[in-house]
């Protein structure tokens, strides 16, 4: 169940541009103005936390509440969250952890229905 | 081509070999996620060449299947890609001297890999001139931003051949867990991680994706407390 976005292409294509052009302001920000001024270090270390700030909130409700079950909390799913994060920090390879977790995903979903 | 041009852009290239495995199968799997998830190949190709930010890529295709908001997929798919002002810092000191053209395309090209090789290697040899350390950087990146592409359109070309009842729903958020759970390494990382999760499902209920904005803050400044902390701790 492969769930099309909703989304118009106008919207599409307006993601598209807005995630490129601020990604491209903030790439160019310092080496475009040439700001030689250091960042204040208060400022680098909120900076430091960016992915790790982001991502884990975005995930966690997907994990507990996915869409594809009309937000009901689903064991397959969550046991392969689980393996990804254990195999990732275990392993430190990103794409160990990717592996065993598509892999029991799989294989938790078609045992578990 | 300078032949010092050339030298350290086949150097900076080898440098990025390691990068390959990585680059090609998460191109690959955006590609097979946006077909998948109703997008064309010229939309899905587009969106690896404007925006060159697998993450942040990911994190737009998984808002806009919850069904966000345009403004708020926007927001928080680029908030993904904020650490980069850093890098931008980092590479300006050796890049500052060169015309703005080729600035303008170091900044387009400027992802983890270019900016880690990059600045780890201007360390070790900070007496190379700048047309030395632009081949160098451009020899870690061409690579890789080239292979990020063709990976793209294979996967939306491999995807339309993948069976419908995949649970590509739950394939973001793996990708996810899979390019974060390694990078916890420091007491500060886990505390930031773990105060974006618990946030984000605390303040789930507010409207258009909101609390995430409000988790990712309350993250950032756990990560730069805890780390002050064990600084000070450490002595």
């Amino acid at each position: 169940m492969a769930d099309t976005i909703q989304f118009e292409t106008w919207q599409i294509w307006a993601v598209i541009l807005g995630l490129g052009l601020g990604t491209y302001a903030i790439r160019l920000s310092f080496l475009g103005l040439i700001g030689n001024r250091p960042l204040p270090p208060m400022l680098l270390r909120f900076l430091r936390y960016t992915p790790m700030a982001v991502i884990p909130g975005l995930v966690a409700p997907a994990v507990v509440w996915p869409v594809a079950t009309g937000g009901e909390a689903d064991p397959a799913r969550m046991i392969a969250a689980l393996v990804t994060v254990v195999v990732g920090i275990v392993t430190r390879k990103t794409l160990w952890a990717l592996a065993a977790g598509i892999a029991t995903l799989v294989l938790a979903l078609w045992l578990l229905g | 081509m300078p032949t010092a041009f050339r030298a350290t852009f086949l150097l900076g290239m080898r440098a990025a070999l390691p990068f390959v495995a990585m680059i090609v199968p998460f191109g690959a799997l955006f590609g097979v996620i946006a077909a998948a998830q109703g997008l064309t190949l010229f939309q899905a190709l587009a969106f690896s060449f404007v925006v060159v930010a697998g993450a942040s890529q990911f994190a737009a295709l998984q808002l806009m299947q919850a069904g966000a908001p345009l403004l708020v997929v926007i927001l928080t798919a680029t908030a993904v890609n904020l650490r980069m002002a850093m890098y931008s810092v980092a590479m300006t000191p050796h890049f500052g001297k060169a015309p703005f053209w080729q600035r303008a395309l170091v900044a387009y090209m400027l992802i983890d890999q270019s900016y880690l090789l990059s600045a780890a290697q201007f360390e070790r040899t900070p007496e190379w001139t700048l047309t030395e350390k632009l081949g160098y950087y451009f020899g870690t990146v061409l690579l890789l931003c080239g292979l990020w592409y063709l990976a793209t359109w294979f996967g939306v070309a491999f995807g339309s051949m993948m069976p419908e009842d995949m649970a590509f729903d739950f394939i973001v958020p793996v990708t996810f867990l899979a390019m974060i759970a390694p990078m916890i390494l420091t007491r500060a990382q886990m505390a930031a991680a773990a105060m974006s999760a618990g946030v984000a499902l605390a303040l789930w209920w507010m409207p258009y994706s909101s609390g995430l904005l409000l988790a990712a803050l309350a993250a950032m400044a756990t990560g730069a407390a805890v780390e002050i902390y064990e600084e000070r701790r450490l002595g």
